[in-house]
């Protein structure tokens, strides 16, 4: 997996909202200091002693863990919470996030609580989403290198439902290679990548998209279901025309 | 001088085995003083006579033959005294032992990075060959620490290739190992036998490589939940083809695949092969070669054991185990196929240890494959044992010491049928059980009192109940009866975490009656400021101590400050502190550094916030190293 997900989540990567830092004038101390890192939780209904109660604003967010993904748990305090009632909230929060296909907890979620160490839940998480062979769950992360490019990417082929998703969303992070290395103006990377019919015009594009798969073989992306497809690639190469030609030649060959 | 060693004495008592004595800038003193102060009247003193040195013949005047021992036969004695805390009382007798114990030390334990400079470690014990070092505080485990923190592990790994060219061992715990500190160790150690690392991020397997490569000696490579980047690196490959000296390979945490060929060689070549925990990207059929190439294993992880069901591979796998005669510690993260597990059979009998908090088979073959584990003496399982696979556990696991119950699904609608049944039958049932890790959903005073009855011999017992602030579900009452009754009856318990409902009560009883209690976990918990006044007044023996969303405030802490300088590390976050006290604290006590962290979304400096600024988590620990450089924005030190 990748580094951590739970320390950079932690911070929690918006800003601190406005309205909430701007209350100034309370008496109670927690208002004063801005977006605080107040924790509610209890029993629905119950009361935190020592809360304020008004300054609801700078509640932290509940983790958002809900359901199979709960590696997502130390992602939380994105958003203070506008609401005192933390199960509306975390619903609400929910449908900001990105896809989780969990069920919806009716409690909200908090910070480090229970007490399961990270790499614990991360690790339940993984085997969870594999044993189901969900497309919720971990994300897929497959780092993509380009021929020429001095560093690579990561993608998470889980975002894109097709080929061309794919290929467009690849096409946006490469274009500062892409543009400026010839003059010619190709065709679109999208029938690039998809058009395995035209083998002979491929002599005159500059880029194929390649993959490994499980046996470290690179392969020509397109052949699969999008699924499959998915499932077993393991990195993405961004290879020169010129030399993507004697993989596809081959193969013609054979 | 006495003064001095009286702060020696509280730096290194019994209880804190990591302490280095305060009085190291002072010179050695002469000899005389030293005879003048141990020359104790009394048996020691009748009994110590005749080593070696036959009698004080000269009369009364003369000083006890055994205060002017030479060092090494001072090392010497002194090597009979492995526990850390034995040789910190040993040094704190006077300088002359003081001198010969650093000398001679070999293990080095640093529960805090921060509480000594790695320099002035590696100075003070020369001779050190073992050195585990310890980083980030506890609740980093549970998302409560941002990242970059700190924690680095290259000074240490720096301070130690200057100042301990026969370093063997080196393990660090949440701290941050870079690929460059790897390199570092494989490169200045040229005896470096055993690499241990818990709960730490930062490195990639590019880092692992320079280590196989590198280390000539390796014994043991053990590599426990860190986060480690995958580069790809086959750093399994560059064991050489004449190392065969590798007793122990743990790297279960690694996601990437590894060569398997590469695998198989190596644990055909190193004969004394004990310790294997594979990795999830090992399928089941090359489990079984491997076992067949390493019968004499003692323990194994099996990485992820799942399959579809084929009778070929079942016989495989089971005449695989049955080879497997010293076979004693299992573990695995089993997707496991009930179907195989029978496969283990022949191997029950003799574990000791059984892993199967990564397993999330439930049902009856995991419970028929328990029961036949008659020699269990440590058991870590999921909550789909439930109750009743509890009860089949008391039953058979006669000789149970440890058990971990592990939550499966944390935040769901709690539908697991495991309650406080299966504790109380466990604890009923197994008279040797002293360790206990449970996470319920429910629980009575009741079912606390009676398990508080049945095994007053408890070290350790952590109770997490899911829902913070859950009562008596019987009764709705607090459960304060509850742990007063655990912490009355044990009286040996080191290690609490308390949950549910909570009232200032139970901590009045834990202070009062936790008199061996070296950690406490607290969350959720409390009224007012009189739990924590009660915790840190009482519990003598106290050394960390982790607090977070309780109603506790500054007064008991400025209370109790001298307390802190006693302990190890104070935690807490999501209490009602303000600055003006931390700043209190830390004028009033020197030598703990005091550090509070906010809202890493707001970096302004601390001396412009008033004092009644809250403070969101404070972390104190006591020092003799002074304010740590290397915080990140969000950590001010006060």
């Amino acid at each position: 997996m990748s580094p951590p997900l739970e320390p950079h989540d932690y911070i929690g990567l918006s800003a601190p909202t406005p309205s909430s830092s701007s209350c100034s004038s309370s008496p109670s101390p927690a208002a004063e200091a801005g977006p605080r890192l107040t924790l509610r939780l209890g029993l629905p209904g119950s009361e935190s002693p020592d809360r304020d109660r008004d300054g609801p604003a700078d509640d932290v967010a509940p983790a958002l863990t809900l359901g199979p993904a709960p590696h997502k748990a130390a992602s939380k305090r994105a958003f203070p919470d506008a609401s005192p009632h933390r199960g509306c909230s975390a619903a609400a929060r929910a449908e900001d996030k990105p896809p989780s296909a969990a069920p919806p907890a009716a409690k909200a979620q908090v910070v480090g609580w229970p007490p399961v160490r990270n790499y614990r839940k991360n690790t339940l998480a993984a085997s969870a989403s594999k044993a189901k062979g969900a497309d919720d769950g971990a994300p897929h992360y497959v780092k993509v290198s380009m021929d020429g490019a001095p560093y690579l990417r990561k993608v998470d082929l889980k975002m894109y439902s097709s080929y061309e998703d794919l290929s467009m969303a690849l096409q946006k992070m490469f274009s500062c290679f892409i543009t400026g290395q010839s003059s010619l103006r190709k065709p679109s990377t999208k029938d690039r990548l998809t058009n395995r019919s035209n083998v002979d015009s491929l002599q005159d594009q500059e880029y194929v998209l390649t993959y490994e798969d499980k046996d470290a073989d690179w392969m020509l992306v397109g052949d699969l279901p999008w699924d499959l497809f998915t499932t077993i690639c393991r990195k993405l190469k961004i290879m020169r025309g010129s030399d993507a030609a004697g993989i596809v030649v081959s193969t013609l060959c054979t | 001088r006495k003064q001095k060693d009286n702060d020696t004495a509280s730096l290194s008592t019994p209880s804190s085995p990591d302490a280095l004595p305060a009085a190291a800038a002072s010179p050695r003193a002469p000899p005389a003083r030293a005879s003048r102060r141990v020359a104790s009247p009394g048996p020691a003193t009748a009994r110590a006579a005749p080593m070696g040195r036959g009698g004080a013949r000269d009369g009364a005047a003369a000083a006890p033959p055994w205060h002017s021992l030479p060092d090494e036969v001072l090392e010497h004695a002194f090597s009979f005294l492995p526990a850390a805390a034995d040789r910190g009382a040993a040094a704190a007798v006077c300088h002359g032992w003081l001198g010969a114990e650093r000398r001679s030390r070999r293990r080095l334990a640093v529960a805090n990075c921060y509480a000594a400079a790695p320099r002035d470690a590696v100075d003070r014990f020369p001779s050190v060959r073992a050195a585990e070092v310890k980083g980030k505080p506890h609740f980093a485990d549970f998302g409560l620490v941002p990242p970059a923190w700190g924690a680095e592990a290259a000074p240490w790994v720096a301070a130690a290739a200057d100042g301990w060219p026969l370093l063997e061992e080196l393990s660090f715990k949440r701290m941050v190992v870079t690929d460059e500190c790897l390199e570092m160790i494989a490169s200045s150690f040229r005896n470096f036998q055993v690499l241990r690392l818990v709960s730490c991020e930062g490195f990639s397997t590019a880092g692992l490589a320079a280590i196989t490569e590198g280390c000539r000696n390796l014994r043991e490579l053990d590599l426990q939940e860190n986060y480690i980047e995958d580069c790809s690196s086959h750093w399994l490959s560059y064991f050489p083809e004449s190392f065969t000296s590798l007793e122990t390979l743990n790297f279960s945490c690694l996601e990437g695949e590894v060569n398997f060929a590469v695998l198989e060689r190596l644990v055909s070549r190193c004969r004394n092969l004990k310790t294997l925990k594979l990795n999830n990207a090992i399928p089941l059929d090359k489990v079984a070669s491997l076992l067949r190439k390493a019968p004499q294993l003692v323990e194994l992880g099996t990485g992820k054991f799942s399959a579809e069901y084929h009778s070929d591979l079942f016989a495989k796998l089971e005449a695989a185990f049955a080879g497997c005669k010293s076979l004693r510690r299992l573990s695995g993260a089993w997707d496991a196929v009930p179907d195989y597990l029978p496969a283990f059979y022949c191997v029950c009998e003799g574990l000791t240890s059984l892993n199967l908090s990564y397993a999330t088979v439930r049902g009856p073959e995991l419970i028929k494959f328990i029961s036949r584990c008659k020699n269990l003496q440590q058991l870590w399982v999921m909550d789909l044992i439930e109750d009743h696979g509890l009860a089949v556990v008391a039953g058979s696991c006669s000789k149970l010491q440890e058990l971990r119950v592990f939550p499966s699904d944390p935040f769901g609608a709690g539908q697991v049928l495991l309650t406080e049944r299966g504790l109380v039958d466990v604890s009923a049932s197994c008279p040797m059980l002293e360790s206990v890790l449970y996470f319920c959903g429910q629980m009575t005073n009741e079912a606390l009192i009676t398990i508080a009855k049945n095994r007053p011999n408890f070290t350790c017992f952590r109770l997490c109940i899911l829902e913070p602030r859950t009562p008596d579900y019987v009764t709705r009452e607090s459960l304060d009866a509850g742990f007063s009754a655990i912490v009355e009856s044990c009286k040996g318990l080191r290690r609490l975490s308390v949950s549910g409902l909570l009232t200032d009560l139970v901590f009045k009883s834990i202070g009062a009656n936790g008199n061996c209690l070296e950690m406490l976990s607290i969350a959720f918990a409390g009224n007012s400021d009189l739990g924590l006044h009660y915790i840190l007044s009482g519990c003598k023996t106290l050394k960390k101590l982790e607090i977070r969303d309780c109603p506790f405030g500054n007064k008991p802490l400025l209370a109790n400050a001298a307390k802190l300088e006693t302990m190890r590390s104070l935690w807490m976050s999501s209490c009602s502190l303000t600055l003006g006290a931390c700043r209190q604290l830390a004028e009033k006590m020197p030598r703990l550094t005091v550090e509070i962290m906010n809202d890493p979304g707001r970096t302004c400096p601390v001396e412009s916030l008033p004092d009644d600024s809250p403070v969101e988590t404070l972390y104190v620990y006591r020092t003799i190293a002074g304010p740590r450089s290397d915080t990140p924005d969000y950590v001010q030190i006060v």
